[in-house]
């Protein structure tokens, strides 16, 4: 058959096709789908990837009393190898990386030559010359484009490359149990390698929930055997499978920012005003000025010696117990001062909890007198609450067992 | 030990120039240059025993008077303005007297009327453009005092002589050469001249957007105070670079050859000196890079001291040159066919039309050299006695477009190339070819490692509307400071350009001087 036997609506459907299959599935689609009760699915970087499987509440619950166990494979990855691998990504990112010692891994983010941030994400040293860069948006071009002059080789591997959190106090258990020995000598930030299988897993001691946990990364192929072993290994820790609205919950808690979500990332914004700077979300802890040169140096240190820093993120929590998420801040009452990105009830916490990002100097100068407008939709019909708010540190929950060394049972 | 306040690296004419005006201005300098003779592209070589060629330049046409002035260039016949003849292969030669053709020789009363007319307009409009050329280019954000009046002279230049004038100066300026040349002029002879020297060294033919700057230019340049002349001076173009030398020593300038630099120092946003080829660090705090851009910032600063971004924009600086240089020693001045013989120590353009022109652009477009070229021709040792043996003659020729990145490469394609210029030159001079001695064709991949210049491009980076001003060479490294603190750009690649003018070293010069931060 060719165009001209095939009726109209045949060629048509031919040419919408592709939405037969919208997203890629993760290595873990075939486990989620059997536990997903709700069919509550979105999309995470062209992921199909569950908002919740069964009850959002409980999955919550999940990760802060027993373990929860959440598919972060559609997380972006690059294997970045070669002999000046750790000075190449030193001039790429804010921290020194030569404190990054094998093993280990840091938090860290990584900025245009303006010192406008192009994501955050985490960075593994795996040896001396090779790291996984583990983020939210896709930098393949700028990546390569940083790598002139340097003997690097980056390889994206978000496709071939499972990863898996496992969260929550009965995590370490529920590692113990799968057979997973040593595991316990794993302090925060630090990596390990165990086998499974015929291959090796990799577990770090990670995670985005503030809570003891770890992230375990395995080739595709072994997705599904290594879900397996956890699954039954964790039955009798009372392991749940999770969505993004319970982990989300606990990020919030934790204090932890999302790319997209608490501030627009340089190469994806398009109003020029949206871009910031580390210092103008938080993340100026992560700027090393005396380590040697890296994107965005001069602009950021101009900034701060120039005093030029427009917006800044704070906590703010927040009298009542109605989410904020969205609102906009005021400063008594009527000026504008900034934006809630990210607002919960914390169940940990039992507190109102926000992530805001304030217009300097509100949130700099002036830290009092700070108000959020609530729009609280009652049977279509908004009720608008203006609710005091007060600057707070985050992490909004602090918990003894994410740290703990040797890890706890429960 | 000596210690120096300033390290200039490359001894060309802008080296020096750059190197002069910072040893007048107090500074203490060390110019470093590669080769074992200053003058860069000025620089002479012998081409075959016994005959030599001036350099890549073989006329002079925007050395800067001020520049000149300034730092006490001491070079004669200055203001002997030369002609340029037009010759079309008919035999009836054009000849344009004085500064662009003041006057013109064979052409009607009425055309060499209207082409009076179109040269006051470009000359006009070259003039507006002109007072950009003295001063760094304006920085975006933050707009000098200086800035500001260069705008309102150039407005107030614009509307001096009526609104009309403004308007059709807003109209021309990023226009084709061709389509004006076809409002003003119809001999093809002179079309076909303005249309090679709007595109000479510059990838554009004459029906490109935005040509008609490389005629604009050209036009910025003055000689004697008037604009669009050109000049031989007394004695040849071998003159330049010892002028530009004696002018820098006088000053106190501190040169060594055969020294190139290895790398340039820098950390965390700051040069601090060079290391040379042997490991030598030498320390200063100023580092003015008078040489290609790209092997700057690509080459001697380590990448991880540059931001991606800005790495990204310096390799995306466009400089892949177009022009071949020939030289021929000849047994015997050749006899261009209706070349008076006044006209012979002048220019001399082998072009019929802007056709022509055009359709030797195309082939470029694609990797391919013209298979009908045109070129300027000079016979230097008619200048220069001493650079062929007694009764000899020594040709040179600007040919275009010979495309950097020949498809089929220049090993096999020189020869080929060669053989269609020698061609062309026979149908002009008959009894040229047999009279052929040797012959150097430079193509731009010999010019590049000859010369040390990226591409061959004599620009050091493309003359065109997204290379200029606020973007030459790229918008972080324009008005001569870059992202590193204390490196300075003070080469062709910088504002304003090339050519043999001294603008941008002597430019970056006084820049670093001010203490201007921005």
């Amino acid at each position: 058959m060719n165009a001209m036997t095939k009726s109209a609506a045949d060629l048509r459907r031919a040419a919408r096709n592709h939405i037969l299959a919208p997203r890629l599935e993760s290595p873990f689609h075939d486990r989620l789908i059997a536990l997903s009760e709700v069919n509550d699915w979105y999309n995470w970087a062209g992921y199909k990837a569950p908002h919740a499987l069964f009850d959002g509440e409980l999955e919550y619950f999940a990760i802060r009393s027993t373990a929860a166990l959440f598919d972060i494979s559609p997380m972006v990855k690059y294997r970045i190898t070669g002999p000046d691998a750790g000075r190449y990504l030193n001039r790429l990112t804010l921290r020194d990386v030569r404190k990054l010692g094998v093993n280990r891994v840091h938090y860290t983010a990584w900025c245009d030559d303006h010192g406008h941030v192009l994501d955050d994400g985490t960075l593994f040293r795996l040896g001396e010359n090779e790291f996984r860069l583990c983020c939210q948006e896709r930098h393949l071009p700028w990546l390569l484009d940083s790598a002139f002059g340097f003997a690097v080789d980056i390889h994206e591997e978000t496709e071939e490359i499972a990863g898996l959190a496992l969260q929550g106090p009965t995590s370490y258990a529920v590692l113990r149990d799968a057979g997973f020995a040593g595991v316990e000598a794993l302090k925060p930030f630090h990596i390990g390698t165990f086998p499974h299988e015929d291959g090796a897993v990799t577990i770090s001691r990670t995670g985005f929930t503030g809570d003891l946990g770890y992230e375990l990364f395995v080739p595709r192929a072994r997705a599904l055997s290594l879900w397996d072993r956890l699954w039954r290994a964790g039955e009798p820790h009372t392991i749940r499978a999770i969505g993004y609205g319970a982990l989300n919950e606990a990020r919030i808690e934790a204090g932890f920012i999302v790319a997209n979500t608490d501030f627009v990332t340089a190469e994806g914004a398009l109003r020029a005003d949206r871009v910031r700077m580390p210092d103008e979300i938080g993340l100026d802890w992560l700027v090393d000025p005396d380590k040697p040169n890296f994107n965005g140096r001069r602009a950021i240190l101009d900034a701060r010696r120039n005093q030029s820093l427009k917006h800044i993120l704070v906590g703010l929590e927040i009298e009542g117990n109605i989410p904020a998420e969205h609102a906009i801040v005021y400063h008594r009452k009527k000026h504008e001062a900034g934006l809630v990105t990210a607002a919960i009830w914390s169940p940990t916490a039992k507190r109102n909890i926000a992530i805001a990002s304030l217009e300097r100097p509100y949130g700099s100068k002036f830290t009092e007198d700070l108000w959020v407008e609530i729009y609280a939709m009652r049977e279509l019909k908004y009720q608008k609450l203006m609710k005091r708010a007060k600057i707070v540190p985050r992490p909004f929950v602090r918990l003894a067992r994410r740290t703990a060394s040797p890890p706890g049972l429960a | 030990m000596t210690s120096f306040d300033a390290i200039v690296i490359g001894a060309g004419h802008n080296g020096l120039a750059a190197a002069t005006r910072l040893a007048k201005g107090g500074r203490k300098v060390l110019v470093l240059e590669a080769a074992s003779e200053p003058g860069g592209a000025t620089r002479g070589r012998e081409f075959a025993p016994g005959f030599r060629s001036a350099g890549l330049a073989h006329l002079v046409n925007r050395l800067d008077a001020d520049v000149a002035r300034d730092i006490g260039l001491d070079l004669a016949g200055t203001d002997t303005l030369l002609p340029t003849t037009v010759l079309d292969g008919s035999g009836k030669a054009a000849v344009l007297h004085g500064a662009y053709g003041e006057r013109i020789d064979g052409v009607s009363p009425e055309e060499a009327e209207a082409f009076a007319a179109l040269r006051r307009k470009l000359v006009f409009q070259a003039g507006i453009l002109k007072r950009f050329l003295r001063r760094p280019p304006p920085q975006i954000g933050a707009l000098s005092l200086g800035d500001l009046s260069t705008f309102a002279s150039a407005g107030f230049g614009l509307i001096r002589k009526g609104r009309g004038e403004g308007r059709d100066f807003l109209r021309m300026l990023l226009m084709n050469v061709a389509d004006v040349a076809d409002e003003y002029l119809s001999d093809d002879r002179l079309k076909g001249l303005l249309a090679f020297d709007a595109t000479l060294g510059i990838h554009l033919g004459p029906r490109s957007p935005t040509s008609l700057l490389g005629l604009y230019y050209r036009l910025t340049g003055e000689v004697a105070g008037k604009a669009g002349g050109q000049f031989v001076p007394a004695g040849g173009m071998a003159r330049v670079a010892p002028a530009f030398l004696r002018a820098a020593e006088k000053a106190g300038v501190t040169l060594r050859c055969g020294t190139p630099v290895g790398r340039i120092l820098a950390d965390r946003g700051r040069a601090s000196g060079v290391v040379l080829g042997d490991g030598t660090e030498i320390t200063a705090p100023v580092i003015v890079s008078a040489i290609h851009p790209q092997t700057t910032f690509l080459h001697l600063v380590d990448p991880a001291e540059s931001g991606t971004g800005f790495v990204r924009s310096v390799k995306n600086v466009r400089s892949h040159g177009n022009v071949a240089k020939l030289d021929l020693a000849l047994d015997r001045v050749p006899d261009f066919t209706g070349l008076p013989a006044e006209a012979r120590g002048g220019r001399i353009v082998l072009v019929r039309s802007m056709e022509q022109v055009e359709e030797a652009f195309n082939p470029a477009k694609y990797g391919e050299f013209s298979s009908d070229p045109v070129m300027e021709v000079t016979l230097p040792s008619l200048t220069d006695p001493s650079l062929s043996p007694g009764g000899a003659c020594t040709l040179s020729a600007l040919v275009q477009y010979a495309p950097y990145r020949l498809k089929a490469g220049w090993e096999s394609g020189k020869p080929a190339f060669l053989k269609i210029v020698l061609d062309t030159l026979e149908r002009h001079a008959p009894g040229l070819e047999k009279s052929v001695v040797a012959a150097s064709l430079m193509t731009p991949v010999d010019i590049e490692a000859e010369y040390n210049l990226p591409g061959g491009h004599w620009h050091h980076g493309e003359l065109q509307a997204d290379q200029l001003l606020v973007n030459r060479p790229t918008s972080a490294a324009s008005g001569y400071r870059t992202p590193i603190e204390g490196l300075y750009l003070a080469s062709a690649g910088a504002h304003p350009g090339g050519g043999i003018s001294g603008l941008p070293g002597w430019n970056a010069a006084r820049h670093i001087l001010s203490g201007a931060s921005a």
